[in-house]
């Protein structure tokens, strides 16, 4: 539950730098925006659906661990190479909308689609009968998309205020990281425990 | 079907409360135009924001929202003569011309009601002008409604002011004057505000070129732009009258000129500037490099550029 609420905290966290951090090259237009949102939730569909996929073989914690370390490594190009991509495609694509879609889609995409993943995943980690299915679906859609909104109101709010885009970046990767490890070493634990 | 009754009732009632208090708002506010002899003459809602063009006895004016009281006048002309200047911050703008005169090649970010194109243009009709304005209804306004038009010589870009002119220094343009005029609606463009965004503006400048900014002159903003000014161009001037929220900084790739040097070139001026509305030689003593800010507030980069946070 914890792990889901940190997902849904930092996707949006990210969607919203994503605005600045385009914004140099990009401008601040509306449809750098919608842009963003786009990829956004095409990569979040496309992450649901192979979660969902994934929990159907054999699913455990150490795998669910592996989806946030994964997460955070994708995030890696974005802290660090974000700037000569935009600069590059900047300079191959006149039009501004399709400059920032397509730049969204290189940063964004596939790290946000792993963390997609995570919540059709831990429905299947935590539902233990059919009949509470539902409840269960429930109560993880609330804590993540609760994260989520404190995740955009802190972001845009304070930690802007008090952060450069790249330290707020790195703590992601860190908890991100931090949050992989703590799953991985629950389940061998677990596991300890069942043996 | 008595209890069914009863609450239908309650809501009929309430219907006529709400109706009234929506009466007596509509009442209440359009009083409060009459009694301004402010109406309303144009409005629409563009992409960015809503613009308003309302007029009353001596000027018509561009304001960016609804409510008369947070509305700010984007832009006034007067009626009788369209050409002087309403705003002190255009005025002060133009006290520039005392630090480098005769630009040729001139880019403005934000077109507003195009008065500062149309005043620039009169003064220098040989020199080119370039607008860059995000939203193509104001464009459309100051056209129909400020009689602002495109020439030969005045071009306006509809789009982002910092894909512009990170495009122009690709092409390798140069611009001798560039005058940021984008700061004054509710939201700050936070982009054309940073470290890095100034030096691709320097990057326009000939090696007499000058940048010219209207923007804030209270809050932590005041203090977080000025170092960012400072910070890329080194020492600048700080234009400042009391009676407006406005400042205007002006800086140069030439070392500023000294007090004395401002107000013995303020007569080459002041008949040129008298149609608008203007007194140069009044000007140079608003003008100075002093440090009226707090330094060690941070400095404003893409990385950080929390613009419209600062301003509160």
């Amino acid at each position: 539950m914890v792990l889901a609420f940190i997902a849904g905290f930092i996707i949006m966290a990210i969607e919203l730098l994503g605005g600045r951090i385009l914004a140099p090259y990009f401008g601040s237009s509306i449809y750098v925006w919608g842009s963003i949102i786009t990829v956004f939730m095409l990569s979040l569909s496309v992450g649901y659906l192979s979660g969902g996929k994934l929990s159907l073989l054999n699913p455990n914690l150490k795998t669910y661990g592996t989806f946030f370390i994964g997460a955070a490594l994708l995030l890696i190009p974005l802290i660090l190479w974000a700037n000569p991509i935009m600069e590059f495609l900047f300079l191959q694509i006149e039009d501004p909308r399709y400059g920032s879609l397509v730049v969204s889609m290189i940063l964004f995409f596939i790290p946000t689609a792993i963390m997609g993943m995570i919540a059709p995943y831990s429905v299947r980690l935590l539902v233990q009968s059919t009949h509470g299915s539902g409840h269960v679906a429930g109560k993880l859609y609330f804590v993540s998309t609760l994260g989520s909104a404190l995740g955009t109101l802190a972001t845009s709010f304070y930690l802007v205020l008090w952060f450069e885009v790249n330290q707020i970046l790195i703590t992601m990767f860190v908890v991100l990281v931090a949050s992989g490890i703590a799953a991985i070493i629950a389940s061998s634990k677990l596991q300890a425990t069942s043996e | 079907m008595k209890n069914h009754k009863a609450p239908s009732a309650l809501s009929q009632f309430k219907w006529h409360i709400i109706v009234f208090v929506v009466l007596a708002l509509v009442i209440l506010t359009a009083d409060l135009f009459a009694q301004n002899g402010v109406r309303y003459i144009h409005q629409e809602r563009s992409l960015y924001r809503n613009i308003v063009v309302t007029e009353d006895s001596n000027r018509r004016c561009m304001r960016f929202t609804i409510t008369s009281r947070i509305g700010q006048n984007q832009s006034c002309r007067f009626l009788e003569n369209p050409q002087e200047l309403v705003f002190p911050y255009a005025k002060m703008t133009l006290s520039s011309l005392l630090v480098q005169d005769n630009p040729r090649r001139i880019l403005i970010v934000g077109l507003g009601g195009g008065t500062l194109p149309d005043t620039y243009s009169t003064l220098f009709p040989n020199s080119e002008i370039i607008i860059s304005e995000i939203d193509d209804a104001v464009f459309r306004v100051a056209r129909d409604y400020f009689g602002f038009r495109e020439t030969e010589k005045i071009k306006v870009d509809i789009g982002d002011a910092r894909v512009y002119i990170k495009r122009a220094g690709l092409r390798g343009e140069k611009f001798d004057l560039v005058i940021l005029d984008a700061f004054n609606g509710e939201y700050i463009p936070e982009h054309l505000m940073s470290v890095e965004f100034l030096e691709e503006v320097k990057k326009l400048l000939p090696e007499n070129g000058m940048v010219i900014a209207n923007t804030f002159s209270t809050s932590r903003l005041y203090a977080a732009e000025s170092n960012t000014y400072q910070s890329v161009f080194g020492e600048f001037f700080n234009i400042r009258m009391s009676g407006t929220g406005n400042r205007v900084v002006v800086a140069s790739m030439q070392p500023l000129p000294d007090k004395d040097s401002l107000i013995a070139k303020a007569p080459e001026f002041e008949n040129r500037l008298k149609p608008f509305g203007m007194d140069i030689t009044r000007f140079p003593q608003f003008m100075s490099t002093d440090i009226t800010w707090d330094t060690q507030q941070r400095i404003l980069t893409d990385q950080y550029s929390p613009a419209n946070l600062l301003n509160n």
